[in-house]
């Protein structure tokens, strides 16, 4: 009752705070901009907070509050269009909704996904903030609970949800994670600098691939191209007039499905080390496992798309915990918030562990402002979808090449330079590749997203614990096995039992049937052959900085037992099996074009980006693809071209990034944005 | 070895060139106009960092203190530790005075200790301001009692926890202060910045832990109220003389010589304690520098110069950056090229003892 006491009349000063004309003038702003940065793939809060850094400086504490939380609210929200209509995951927030989102967009039904979406993330983000609203009192002691261990089996948990969306044959779901999971370690180990699959000569691949690139690669890149080689609209129905209604009724019929979601998003969210870009992925699998009829995962299931969407709305009320309470940023954008709130004013307010005590209005002014801004930022969305969505029935020849240059300017935002694209394209390729055998994607990427703190974790837990077992067994045991700990294994154990009993029956990427034996078998024998090599790397590292060696040789050795069952059973088993997917099989009826002299349309424009510099292979690239693949005119190309160009520079000064140079530049000095 | 040579060769200019600067500096008025122009300030971090904040607490101020207030905008360049940001600075030449470099300790420190990746030379380039900073250690109240009433040696026999960023980052500054006084201190590495560490500390899993003095004002000072954490000492600052004097943050708290000096295991000489005061030196009284590129002409370094010095003279300025910077020494000019120089050079047995201990002692080898 205490609590109580103090809170109350915080949170109705806070009310009065926000609810002021300029106040609510900013927040709205901030909405705006952040919609317009969420929309764009690899686009997040972390590139919209860097554009509104500059005028927090001196700024009323309260104002520069609601344009940095409008903005922050809202991104989660806007990314679900691409990762809907497109199948480009908005962000790493939103990867999850593509697989049930895109096949409900290829079906017509764009607008009812997105709406159902969006009213998902309003209600996530509400949820989140009423939650918050009590929670946040008592939060300190709570989250101090989690420690290592306890970090380390949610980290485990996470990966768990590979059980569920392995696929047909889950021994391959297994192997992709690992193979996640390896890619993942490539670069210095976190404990004593060794280096994994790269070397000092190859400085690129010392600091690690970045999520960015690897989830634009192995999502967008195989549809894009699958797409492409198509050559149709996105969708061949019309779009369903209305269907933001069906949306909204989707999401009433599962409202419960949605409120269990946003309590897993603001519990993921308030864990700190964790980040959110598992949030989405749990959240699936929950929507899976709790489901009745599972049939319709991954080919156009609308609670596949309710559950991500709930739970990353609320992950961001729940990632302002450890950020307001503790002055440690849960993601990339918290971080930048906090530099912002830092600026602001003469710098009363100040993120740690004071600010309860010192800020509690400004605290629940914040998680106001931010649940106000869900609702802004839905309404606007809700109101834009029916007209979004008919970009899906635009003939994909001329989406597709506005859509990977935003991708190619997405993924080198990571470090601006040549082997950014160099990157998405290879790993491009291996999603190309995964998708046609029927390998979980999914898989991989939460192998990817979590080899970092799985790793970290590990190593962590096992040196603490070693130091405790020294104060004796008790104090080790009772590090290890704490209540949460043992709670987590026994969640684990039973996600990974009935997942794995049901994944037959999901199929995260939807069915594939079976063709010839060779090329899943060479596919396979490649996949292998990286694996060993990864094992034979890390298994070299010597014995001084053997904690860099540990996970890496583990996890390769595990997916090589893996691999070998595969390759026993591809050898007794019959050519029917779907363990033979290959969906170029399948597709050989609907493409129009082959797979090789699509994906050379993008290495070309990869080479001659090395050539002459993004920009000017970027024209030549737009100006030939509309006029040769898309067999419009010369004058159609031009203008595609010119406004193409004309747009991604006025991305690059707005965010104040410079384009990968080439061979060119190298010789001769141009002017911006050819340097 | 030529890197060294060179290394000190370039300092000693650097130094004698600041003594003239000191000089001639004064002649303010026909500098640099960047009216219209747009000055790119390069982080060799990512947006998340301490750097970053650093420098966007800088760039509003330095748009209004530069003739022509031209547009700063501070452009991230993260990737091998800083060493690719930095080695891309060291490409550049100097074209019209619109980019500037912001190095730190981690930049420094590769530097030093002969990391491979390093193809820069803080000698080619121009000083305009340096910012120090100073580092506090501070224990859980149980052990800081233990401390307080039997002396160190009755810690000494304790498993220390600490949870580092790693052993070649400015970590090296307290493993090796707590190697000198003969604390068993394991440090759990892996940790993405010092918050995570405090975070580790505050869980109970760590049991020793330092704070730059801003993060400590802000992050631990509710920890100190509250009892559960005690500071323990500070690595102290330079005066003019470059001798160790305490924290002017925190002048109650003793530096690590003076606990160092009635330790009796401790001594403050030797190779060990110099190669302590020689990376101390080169990781905080100038933790953060921002450079103007190779072949910068007078007229601009003198423009940058005055223009960073007009910002620490503001009147507000030991308000606004209280909690962004703490209160330590915002030297431009004279005073700038003077801590480049020691932040720069390491005596060779000071190198070679470090990299050897950090051999020996964590098996990161560098090479």
């Amino acid at each position: 009752m205490d609590l109580f006491a103090t809170a109350l009349p915080e949170l109705s000063e806070a009310f009065g705070m926000i609810l002021n004309p300029s106040v609510l003038g900013f927040l709205v702003l901030g909405v705006v901009m952040g919609l317009c940065v969420g929309i764009f793939p690899g686009l997040g809060g972390i590139a919209g907070l860097s554009l509104l850094l500059p005028f927090m400086f001196g700024m009323e504490p309260l104002f520069g509050l609601a344009l940095m939380v409008g903005m922050v609210a809202v991104v989660p929200t806007s990314d679900t269009f691409a990762s809907v209509l497109m199948g480009i995951p908005g962000s790493s927030a939103s990867q999850a909704t593509v697989l049930d989102g895109f096949p409900l967009a290829k079906k017509g039904q764009a607008a009812r996904a997105l709406s159902a979406a969006f009213t998902s993330s309003l209600f996530g983000g509400i949820l989140g903030a009423t939650f918050l609203t009590f929670f946040i009192l008592a939060a300190r002691p709570i989250v101090l609970m989690f420690q290592t261990p306890e970090l380390l089996m949610v980290t485990v948990f996470g990966l768990s949800m590979v059980g569920i969306l392995a696929g047909r044959v889950a021994i391959k779901g297994l192997v992709a994670a690992g193979l996640g999971l390896l890619v993942g370690t490539i670069g210095e180990g976190a404990s004593s600098g060794a280096l994994r699959m790269s070397t000092f000569d190859t400085p690129y691949l010392m600091d690690g691939l970045k999520l960015v690139i690897v989830g634009l690669a192995i999502f967008a890149v195989p549809e894009i191209v699958a797409l492409l080689r198509r050559d149709r609209a996105i969708s061949d129905r019309q779009v369903l007039g209305g269907g933001w209604l069906a949306g909204i009724k989707s999401w009433w019929q599962n409202k419960w499905l949605s409120v269990r979601c946003s309590l897993i998003g603001v519990a993921v969210g308030v864990i700190p080390g964790l980040g959110g870009s598992v949030v989405d992925w749990i959240a699936y699998g929950h929507a899976v496992q709790t489901s009745k009829d599972k049939s319709q995962f991954g080919s156009g299931e609308i609670r596949g798309v309710i559950g991500p969407e709930s739970s990353n709305n609320a992950k961001e009320g729940g990632g302002l915990v450890p950020t307001l309470l503790f002055g440690i940023p849960g993601s990339g954008s918290m971080a930048i918030f906090i530099s912002g709130v830092a600026l602001l004013g003469t710098g009363q307010i100040e993120v740690g562990p004071s600010m309860i005590n010192n800020n509690l209005n400004f605290t629940y002014a914040i998680v106001w402002l931010l649940a106000l801004a869900n609702v802004v930022g839905t309404v606007i969305c809700i109101v834009a979808s029916g007209g979004i969505a008919r970009l899906t029935n635009i003939r994909f020849a001329l989406l597709a090449p506005f859509l990977f240059m935003i991708i190619s300017f997405a993924a080198f935002q990571s470090r601006q330079s040549l082997w950014d694209l160099v990157a998405l394209f290879g790993i491009g390729l291996l999603g190309i590749l995964m998708r046609r055998f029927d390998w979980s994607r999914p898989a991989f990427l939460i192998g990817f997203v979590l080899a970092t703190p799985a790793e970290r974790y590990t190593n962590q837990a096992f040196q603490i614990a070693n130091s405790r077992f020294r104060q004796g067994m008790e104090q080790g045991l009772d590090y290890i096995f704490s209540p949460i700990v043992i709670v987590l294994i026994i969640v684990t154990i039973v996600s990974v039992f009935f997942g794995l009993r049901q994944s037959k029956n999901i199929q995260a990427e939807g069915n594939v049937n079976s063709g010839g034996k060779r090329a899943p078998l060479i596919f396979l024998l490649a996949i292998t052959g990286y694996i060993g090599l990864a094992y034979w790397n890390a298994a070299l590292i010597p014995d001084f900085a053997r904690m860099d060696r540990i996970f890496p040789v583990f996890v390769a050795t595990v997916s090589l037992v893996g691999c070998a069952v595969l390759l026993i059973q591809m050898r007794f088993k019959p050519e029917s099996d779907p363990l033979f997917a290959d969906r170029e099989v399948e597709d050989a009826e609907v493409d129009a074009y082959g797979l090789w002299s699509t994906l050379a349309w993008f290495a070309a424009l990869l080479i001659a980006t090395s050539l002459v510099g993004f920009i000017l292979a970027l024209a030549a690239f737009l100006l030939l693809f509309i006029r040769y693949r898309a067999q419009k005119s010369w004058t159609f190309a031009g203008l595609y071209t010119a406004a193409g160009i004309v747009f991604i520079c006025s991305m690059a000064a707005t965010l104040n990034r410079d384009f990968p140079p080439g061979l060119l530049q190298t010789f001769v000095d141009l002017p911006w944005p050819l340097t | 070895m030529r890197l060294i040579e060179h290394t000190i060769g370039a300092s000693l200019i650097a130094l004698a060139t600041g003594v003239v600067m000191a000089g001639t500096a004064q002649a303010e008025g026909d500098g640099l106009d960047l009216a219209g122009e747009t000055v790119e300030w390069i982080i060799p971090f990512s947006e998340t960092g301490g750097s970053a904040r650093w420098a966007n607490f800088y760039a509003p101020l330095l748009k209004e203190a530069l003739p022509g207030n031209p547009t700063v905008v501070v452009t991230f360049m993260p990737g091998a530790g800083s060493t690719r940001g930095a080695n891309h600075f060291q490409g550049l030449e100097y074209e019209d005075g619109t980019t500037i470099f912001g190095s730190s300790g981690s930049t420094q420190f590769p530097y030093l200790l002969n990391d491979p990746r390093v193809r820069y030379e803080y000698g080619d380039w121009n000083v305009v301001l340096a910012s120090g900073t100073g580092g506090v250690v501070y224990l859980p109240a149980d052990l800081a009692g233990t401390l307080e009433s039997d002396g160190i040696e009755a810690i000494a026999e304790e498993n220390f926890i600490y949870g580092s960023q790693g052993a070649t980052r400015l970590d090296l500054v307290p493993l090796l202060a707590w190697e000198l006084l003969g604390l068993n201190v394991e440090p759990v590495f892996g940790i993405e910045g010092r918050g995570d560490g405090r975070l580790m500390f505050e869980r109970g899993e760590a049991n020793i832990d330092y704070q730059t003095s801003s993060s400590f004002l802000s992050g631990v000072t509710p920890l100190v109220e509250a009892g559960t954490a005690v500071p323990w000492f500070t690595f102290g600052s330079l005066d003019a003389d470059g001798n160790i004097v305490r924290d002017p943050t925190f002048p109650d708290l003793p530096t690590f010589t003076e606990v160092c000096e009635a330790a009796p295991s401790c001594e403050t000489s030797g190779t060990a304690y110099d190669a302590w005061m020689a990376f101390f030196t080169a990781g905080f009284p100038a933790q953060k520098m921002v450079f103007l590129p190779a072949g910068a002409p007078q007229e601009a370094i003198d423009t940058y110069s005055a223009a960073f010095k007009a910002i620490t003279e503001r009147e507000d300025f030991e308000e606004i950056s209280l909690t962004q910077l703490g209160v330590y020494p915002q030297m431009t000019g004279a005073a700038a090229k003077a801590a480049l120089a020691s932040a720069t050079v390491v005596p060779d047995e000071a190198r070679t003892f470090v990299i050897d201990w950090l051999a020996d002692r964590y098996g990161v080898v560098l090479q």
